[in-house]
């Protein structure tokens, strides 16, 4: 059998494994990347990436069926659901290949199998369940990633049941859909194929759509999306799923105890992701798995020395850019780079893509009060913004949270349009640890969307212009 | 291409200071880590180390100058291998530089105002670590700011070294390092400016003044005189004196000392220091700041000592004198006396003490008060130890009585925490066997 060394084997190709590859290799390390399925992992092929895709088309069929109020009149609009999903399938395979040709341009040398720790720095590849190689390195970064949680007896089975994966390739659009969970993945499903003409019904156990956002957002994001024609119900829980030819039927536990049922043609399971830790050897190792994820420490070391965790394999937040930086903060950490610095999960920005989008970074209202801030909120709406009102979109607002003593921004939470391109300045702002003074300084430009954030931030201190 | 060497900023609250003494003449090499010059700050001087390496070709700023501006060209370096023609060829402008003020008595090679070569596109070199800018992101500046934080103590976690948040708030959890302002402290000494003086008439002087010589105020001299003056306007002074006898101290200092051979030799004032430290572990109320945002609690007694050295009047500090024994605290009082002495105290060996001490008992003062150096709250004014006639049980008897006053802030500490601070101090000071406790 074939035996090799490395200074540094990722496991896993995904956003998170193929950075820090990429890393580690500018770093001057001679390393291995082992790949059982395709490169750029879920993100790229089946998640953030198709995904966009899919939305895009939605929001063109949106602006088409809308153009009249732009001055065109376009009749007999068709919903080829086929090609839609065809160009989704593209683009996810066209940056596959590009994540390869990063790779071998950075001399990464990756290997297509399934790797199985066997302790002490050592790992098997394997295909079909045989081992073909066997590997030893100096260090392992585990970067498996997550897959989607299945509750018992509603399992995902690709035909009435959908996971986010049976989503992205859909035959049809469903005439009733039902998705269970609305935390982004659920809403991002729930808008497009709502767009598309579904009649979509979200149901959310918690007590408000979108949980993980400031109170204010979830609840404008739940009247955007009722207006939209959604039903939403939260607060509930499903009891069983009854699957029957002529549809699935949801037995539903409302908050006051009583009962109902939905029935839909199909129904998308999100809620939530568990990580990928069977069935890689960490049995082998001193690695700690708590609740499907590895236990890691700041830099990302596991119980093993030598033996690392990023990404979703590591915990929430489940997002591709969470992992790709904790990536390079392992590698670099590996190789004495002194400049490193363990990740601050406050400045890490969330997206969701629905209509209206929604971003975020830092604490929410509450959750800065909660944490003994005395704080100062700023809200602008998109109504008081030229360019959102020139693009037909004048819904959604930017609030801003800050600290009243200290004047840290604690806290950004939009929605509206492009606002997932909107938070990164905020990001910018977290990350410097600037306060009011900085962004009350900066010159935003006239006209564009990113006004509103300046806004928001004068009117924190009570001195917003146009609103 | 020519490197020009600026004046650096030694603490984040420098805007000028003198060029004290150049180290090196023009022509010399200058190798990386040579000391170049002396700066003097507003509270010490310190040694410009140089990062580049070369000929000294030119010093634009003679020494002797004062005021001159951080950032303000003071010399250029030239690389192996360039000729000095090169800074003919460079276009001049007037150095933003003062004149010296004593130019006449100092060296100048070159008539002020000097030339600057501007054609040195060059980034101006960092002369030294410590004299560059403090990194510090703009939440940690406002909150060192509102804390009363010396961000020139605090280092920094961030990315390239830059301070954050999480600095100043290790920082403050540690009990912090008061701001800059915290120098000199008040001892009625005259400590005399050794700044070379301009015999000219003051402009403002009356007509019937006698005849005087005018001394240049040297940037610690103006320190004092900001320092001081802000004390006395802004808090409100208090004074309380108690008696102390001596005798049982001084024999054990005897014995102590007889026991230590050449080892160490305490001094009376080794012994205040203890003692005062132990006092404020006893009643920690006093053990105080005050702050716009609150009174400071000191954790540990971090005694600021006053040392009038030729230079001036600066007030070294004893770190967690409470933790420490006499012998520590007696060899670490003699080497801040002698870097005070020297001009070389580095800020963290004079800023951020708890409480102060000024002792002029070897003047023969019998009794003085002190201002206090804010923004700490106490300052203990010591006199000398003397033989006096005293009552005991009912019948004269002789004893060594050293009076001590104590100033205090009555922002921050009341009347009874002061009389409870004397009461413990005396304790301590007349049964010193209690201070090993």
């Amino acid at each position: 059998m074939a035996e090799q060394q490395f200074d540094l084997v990722v496991v896993g190709g995904g956003p998170g494994g193929y950075v820090a590859a990429i890393r580690a290799a500018q770093l001057g390390m001679d390393v291995a990347l082992v790949e059982r399925e395709h490169l750029g992992g879920i993100c790229l092929n089946w998640g953030c990436i198709p995904t966009k895709a899919l939305l895009r088309s939605a929001e063109v069929y949106h602006l088409a069926k809308t153009s009249s109020q732009y001055g065109f009149k376009i009749n007999d609009i068709e919903i080829d659901l086929n090609a839609i999903v065809q160009r989704s399938r593209k683009i996810a395979k066209q940056l596959n290949g590009g994540v390869g040709h990063l790779l071998k341009k950075n001399k990464v040398e990756v290997l297509t199998g399934h790797a199985r720790l066997l302790g002490k720095g050592r790992l098997a590849v394997e295909v079909d369940g045989t081992a073909v190689m066997e590997l030893s390195a100096k260090n392992i970064i585990l970067a498996t990633g997550a897959r989607a949680r299945d509750l018992p007896g509603m399992e995902a089975d690709g035909k009435q049941i959908w996971s986010y994966r049976h989503a992205l390739v859909a035959d049809t659009i469903p005439k009733r859909l039902l998705v269970v969970g609305s935390g982004a993945i659920g809403i991002e499903f729930a808008s497009f194929f709502n767009t598309l003409g579904a009649d979509v019904t979200v149901v959310e156990v918690l007590d408000r759509v979108l949980p993980v956002e400031d109170a204010e957002i979830s609840a404008m994001a739940h009247k955007a999306f009722e207006k939209q024609g959604m039903r939403l119900l939260t607060g509930v829980q499903v009891k069983r799923l009854n699957k029957a030819p002529d549809g699935v039927t949801a037995s539903i536990e409302l908050p006051d105890g009583k009962s109902e049922a939905i029935t839909a043609d199909r129904v998308i399971m999100a809620v939530g992701i568990v990580g990928n830790v069977e069935d890689i050897g960490l049995e082998n190792t001193q690695a700690v798995v708590d609740r499907s994820h590895v236990v890691v420490d700041p830099w990302l070391a596991t119980g093993e020395p030598g033996l690392y965790a990023i990404g979703d394999l590591a915990g929430p937040p489940w997002l591709a850019h969470k992992a790709s930086h904790e990536g390079v903060i392992c590698v670099e950490k590996i190789a004495g780079v002194t400049d490193v610095h363990p990740l601050n999960p406050m400045n890490i920005p969330g997206c969701t893509y629905c209509q209206p989008q929604i971003a975020s970074v830092g604490l929410s209202e509450a959750a800065a009060e909660a944490a003994g801030h005395k704080v100062r909120v700023g809200r602008f709406p998109f109504i008081g913004n030229g360019k959102a009102i020139a693009l037909g979109e004048p819904e959604g607002m930017i609030k801003t949270v800050f600290d009243a003593a200290t004047g840290e921004l604690l806290g950004a939470h939009m929605i509206g349009p492009e606002v997932t391109e909107l938070i990164q300045g905020y990001a910018v702002a977290r990350s410097m640890e600037s306060t009011e003074a900085e962004l009350l300084h900066t010159v935003f430009p006239h006209p564009t969307l990113s006004e509103a954030m300046h806004e928001s931030v004068l009117d924190a201190m009570g001195r917003a212009i146009h609103f | 291409m020519p490197i020009t060497i600026t004046m650096p900023a030694l603490s984040p609250t420098m805007t000028e200071g003198t060029l004290a003494k150049w180290l090196l003449k023009e022509g010399d090499a200058v190798r990386s880590g040579d000391m170049l010059a002396e700066i003097e700050t507003d509270k010490a001087t310190m040694e410009v180390e140089a990062v580049d390496e070369g000929v000294l070709a030119r010093i634009l700023v003679a020494e002797g100058t004062e005021g001159v501006p951080v950032n303000a060209p003071i010399a250029i370096l030239l690389e192996e291998g360039e000729d000095a023609s090169v800074l003919e060829d460079a276009t001049s402008e007037p150095a933003a530089v003062t004149a010296p003020a004593a130019a006449a008595a100092a060296p100048a090679p070159e008539a002020a105002p000097v030339a600057a070569p501007v054609a040195a596109a060059a980034p101006a070199a960092p002369v030294a670590s410590a004299g560059g800018r403090i990194l510090a992101s703009p939440l940690a500046r406002r909150m060192a700011g509102q804390a009363g934080l010396d961000l020139a103590a605090v280092s920094g976690s961030g990315p390239r070294g830059r301070i954050v948040k999480a600095d100043i708030e290790a920082a403050m959890a540690a009990g912090g390092a008061p701001a800059p302002a915290a120098a000199p402290v008040a001892a009625p000494v005259a400590a005399s400016a050794p700044t070379p003086a301009a015999a000219a008439p003051a402009a403002d002087a009356s007509p019937f003044e006698g005849e005087f010589e005018l001394q240049a105020l040297s940037t610690m001299r103006k320190t004092i005189a900001r320092r001081m003056s802000e004390s006395k306007r802004e808090a409100p002074h208090f004074y309380m004196t108690v008696d102390c006898e001596l005798d049982a101290l001084l024999a054990l200092r005897k014995d102590l000392n007889e026991r230590a051979g050449d080892a160490f030799k305490l001094s009376v004032n080794d012994l205040v220091i203890k003692a005062a430290a132990v006092a404020l572990m006893k009643v920690p109320a006093a053990n105080a700041g005050y702050s716009e945002g609150g009174i400071k609690l000191y954790k540990s007694a971090d005694i600021s000592v006053a040392v009038a050295s030729d230079r001036g009047l600066i007030t070294p500090v004893i770190r967690n004198a409470n933790g420490k024994g006499l012998e520590a605290i007696s060899t670490e009082m003699r080497e801040l006396a002698q870097k005070a002495n020297d001009g070389k105290l580095m800020p963290e060996d004079y800023q951020g003490g708890s409480f102060s001490i000024s002792n002029l008992g070897m003047y023969g003062v019998k009794q003085f008060d002190a201002v206090i150096n804010t923004p700490q709250a106490c300052i203990l004014a010591v006199g000398a130890g003397e033989q006096r006639a005293v009552v005991k049980d009912g019948a004269l008897a002789i004893a060594t009585v050293m009076s001590v006053t104590l100033s205090v802030d009555h922002r921050a500490v009341d009347g009874a925490i002061g009389a409870q601070f004397l009461a413990a101090f005396k304790g301590l000071i007349q049964d010193p066997m209690t201070m090993l406790l």
